[in-house]
């Protein structure tokens, strides 16, 4: 202990310290790219090879029907459509909640299918466009019948595990008997090869 | 004045003893979200925006396939194509693809494969369509297309 006497307490420099921890800050900073895990999820259908060949005639009330060439220019119900496709939004909304008061419109939300028709040529990002605001009006109808906003309905059905969001998931569908009453009715009609 | 001129005595110095930790702190969040790539996607990635966008809990049921004009257009030329892991693959191709995707999967979970599809804005439809049609075919009927948060104005 008698050689210690005279030397000041032996302390490591640590004023770089944070200059150390900056470099790896910003190393990591740089080659982070935090995942992108989102988007609009669709179900697709089965395999048409296996698929029975049934001609379901579907009465013209009960389809709207959405078009869209290779210049991106929209059909919807067969007229020209040039507004903004915020409105189709409401216009689907009009149409699945008619329940045959209409006789132009659906009959009910069982039977009402919004019909996306798209062509070869038309780009992805129209298509985005329009698909968003078709789900839009049918999450914002659930969320309507279920009592929570759209953004908690997407995220109740995001993680169906919890009996409670299971439960609200089957007001927000109407669930009866085992039957959706109000199912998500969104075809996706395979394109077109006019505008190729 | 002499008032005026009458200095505390305390020290004015803002203690910066405690900015490595603030720094490591900083440096742990980062480490910890960090997904190094694992691919080098080869194609153009200009996501679109929606507002209706759905998160996927089980990022280990998901596999990505990226659409787009290549990078290289010299080499590949400029129509968009698939990138799958580091190849371009033919639309037929996707069947293969998936199916070698169900297999890194537990047999419980196949069924359950989300496909993530990374597309151009400007891509078009018949191509993804392609897809769709290979995927109805090998079965993996859950997909996503990924967009990115619109941003309301």
């Amino acid at each position: 202990m008698a050689r210690n006497k005279g030397r000041k307490n032996p302390e490591i420099n640590s004023s770089s310290m944070a200059d150390i921890a900056f470099l790896l800050l910003i190393f990591f900073l740089v080659t982070t790219t935090i995942a992108n895990d989102k988007g609009l999820l669709i179900p697709l259908p089965p395999d048409p090879d296996q698929m029975e060949d049934i001609d379901i005639k579907i009465p013209e009330r009960n389809l709207f029907k959405i078009q869209i060439n290779s210049a991106d220019k929209m059909l919807v119900e067969g007229e020209p459509f040039t507004a903004d496709t915020k409105e189709i939004k409401q216009m689907i909304k009009d149409f699945v909640n008619n329940n045959g008061r209409d006789p132009l419109s659906s009959d009910n939300p069982k039977k009402a299918i919004v019909s996306l028709k798209t062509d070869r040529g038309t780009t992805q990002a129209k298509f985005i466009e329009v698909l968003d605001n078709v789900q839009a009006a049918y999450y914002e109808m659930y969320a309507d019948r279920a009592g929570v906003t759209n953004k908690q309905w997407r995220k109740i059905i995001d993680n169906l595990k919890e009996p409670d969001n299971k439960r609200l998931y089957d007001i927000g569908r109407g669930v009866k008997d085992g039957e959706v009453e109000f199912p998500m009715n969104i075809s996706i009609a395979e394109p077109t090869k006019i505008g190729g | 004045m002499s008032k005026f001129k009458k200095k505390a005595n305390t020290s004015q110095d803002i203690p910066t003893s405690a900015l490595p930790d603030i720094i490591f702190m900083l440096l742990f969040f980062f480490m910890v979200t960090t997904v190094l790539r694992e691919v080098t996607i080869n194609v153009k990635q200009r996501i679109p925006e929606a507002t209706q966008l759905r998160k996927l809990e089980r990022k280990s049921l998901v596999s990505y396939l990226y659409v787009g004009e290549p990078k290289k257009t010299d080499q590949w030329g400029s129509e968009p194509r698939i990138q799958a892991n580091d190849v371009f693959i033919e639309p037929k191709d996707v069947v293969l693809w998936v199916s070698q995707e169900k297999d890194k999967l537990n047999e419980v979970e196949r069924d359950q494969i989300t496909i993530a599809l990374k597309v151009d804005k400007d891509a078009k439809r018949g191509l993804i369509s392609d897809i769709e049609l290979q995927l109805r075919k090998a079965n993996a009927r859950k997909l996503l297309y990924s967009t990115i948060q619109e941003v309301p104005q």
